[in-house]
């Protein structure tokens, strides 16, 4: 039996690097804070926003049941120590409120993957192999841990998942856990996003299978892509991955049914590129 | 999704436990008929002259469950065979394992044959799964994979996917 899950939405932080409150900067169409928690409250039993004594009052996190961090200066992990402090029972879905490209997707994908046995579930970060500490789920077990790694003076919890035992996952979406720190990166998460159905281009999986998987490292993606067609997907998959299978000796699958290479694609497409087969 | 179990509610099965033959064979008795044909694929222990040591099945499930179905229903109304079923491991397999099966049953041998040999001949043509060899001298390759995988180099047509 794994502990019941709750989340933990993190909106403490200073935003000194934003220059100003990252909660309430505005992602499709709301606050980052209430667009990470329309993400995070339907998957856990019940949701929470941690908050520094001075932000209780605050309007935007005031709207939610909060947990008040019990230590000072100490960064994100005091508000999980928080939060393990009040429900020792609980496992802990942790999210940061300025993830703005997380989607349902990844979250999912992470909740499927949770090993209760294990101190915590976390994704192995696209773009360096770390474990990403602000979009993990940490399971009761990892309370005592966390709570000796902070008493020998240290507070990284990307450091503390390094050492600790802790199931890392490959990320399904590898932009979904960029985080937007200055206004640049902010910028830059918003144009990804805005640029996303409307300019010709869609979101669509891929599931890579048998060699294909290995070449590229990973099962299964979400990507928004210009593509219009199978063909063109594949010949800009082949331009990240070391793929050495031509088109030709390929059959292309379109939401579990076999597809056409030159068949539009559209909007939440599910695609599988189906390598020469060999069974029986 | 299993074909093991004494009925065969779904005509194919991809499964990850040894195959039940005898309860797959059970399920296609008949009164109506009077002959049964099956095919075993056993785990060889060579490939091309190397030396296998075991391999693993990989399947992209949906569609392969589907392709199979569909191939039974074509042996079916082809052949005029009364029954048909057939089960696919996935995952670790050792030489000398049972790693698919096909069954048929119709009123004469026949058409029993002919069907069989028709579904296991498509199985292997269609289904979406791969076969990875691990070979005696600790290296693998996906069979059928390895050596298209070559051919790009050889020719220039090889499309705009082919490579960087």
């Amino acid at each position: 039996m794994s502990a019941p899950l709750y989340g933990l939405l993190l909106a403490g932080g200073r935003s000194t690097r934003m220059g100003r409150d990252k909660a309430a900067l505005r992602v499709a169409g709301r606050t980052q804070l209430e667009h990470a928690m329309a993400l995070l409250a339907p998957r856990v039993e019940r949701a929470f926003v941690s908050v520094r004594a001075d932000q209780r009052a605050e309007p935007l996190r005031a709207a939610f049941e909060q947990i008040e961090d019990t230590r000072e200066n100490l960064g994100p992990i005091a508000g999980i120590i928080a939060a393990q402090e009040r429900f020792p029972e609980s496992a802990w879905l942790v999210l940061a409120c300025d993830l703005p490209l997380l989607d349902a997707a990844t979250l999912e994908h992470l909740l499927r993957a949770r090993a209760p046995e294990r101190l915590a579930t976390a994704f192995r970060s696209s773009h360096d192999g770390l474990p990403e500490p602000l979009c993990a789920v940490y399971e009761p077990g990892s309370r005592a841990a966390l709570a000796a790694y902070v008493a020998g003076g240290r507070n990284c919890p990307r450091k503390f998942l390094l050492q600790a035992d802790v199931h890392l996952i490959d990320e399904p979406n590898p932009r979904a856990l960029d985080n937007a720190n200055t206004p640049e990166e902010y910028a830059a998460a918003m144009s990804t996003m805005g640029a996303a159905p409307a300019a010709g281009t869609r979101r669509v999986t891929v599931q890579y299978f048998a060699l294909l998987r290995e070449q590229a490292g990973r099962g299964t993606e979400s990507l928004v892509t210009a593509a219009r067609t199978p063909f063109e997907l594949y010949a800009e998959l082949g331009r990240r991955y070391p793929f050495t299978l031509d088109p030709a000796v390929l059959r292309v699958a379109i939401n579990s049914e076999f597809g056409d290479w030159s068949a539009p694609l559209r909007e939440g497409d599910a695609v599988v590129f189906i390598p020469p087969v060999a069974g029986g | 999704m299993s074909a093991a179990g004494s009925t065969v509610s779904a005509p194919f099965g991809l499964v990850r436990e040894p195959i039940d033959v005898a309860a797959l064979r059970a399920a296609l008795a008949d009164p109506a008929c009077g002959g049964y044909a099956a095919f075993e694929g056993w785990v060889r222990d060579s490939h091309e002259g190397r030396r296998v040591r075991h391999l693993e099945y990989e399947a992209y499930e949906p569609l392969a469950v589907r392709e199979a179905e569909r191939i039974i229903a074509e042996a079916v109304a082809r052949f005029g065979v009364r029954h048909a079923a057939c089960a696919h491991r996935v995952g670790d397999l050792r030489v000398g394992e049972l790693a698919v099966w096909v069954g048929v049953s119709a009123p004469h041998r026949d058409e029993a044959f002919r069907a069989c040999r028709y579904i296991i001949d498509e199985i292997k043509q269609r289904l979406p799964i791969w076969k990875k060899e691990h070979y005696a001298g600790g290296d693998s390759g996906w069979v059928n994979c390895e050596r298209c995988a070559a051919a790009p180099h050889e020719h220039e047509h090889g499309g705009p996917g082919a490579h960087a």
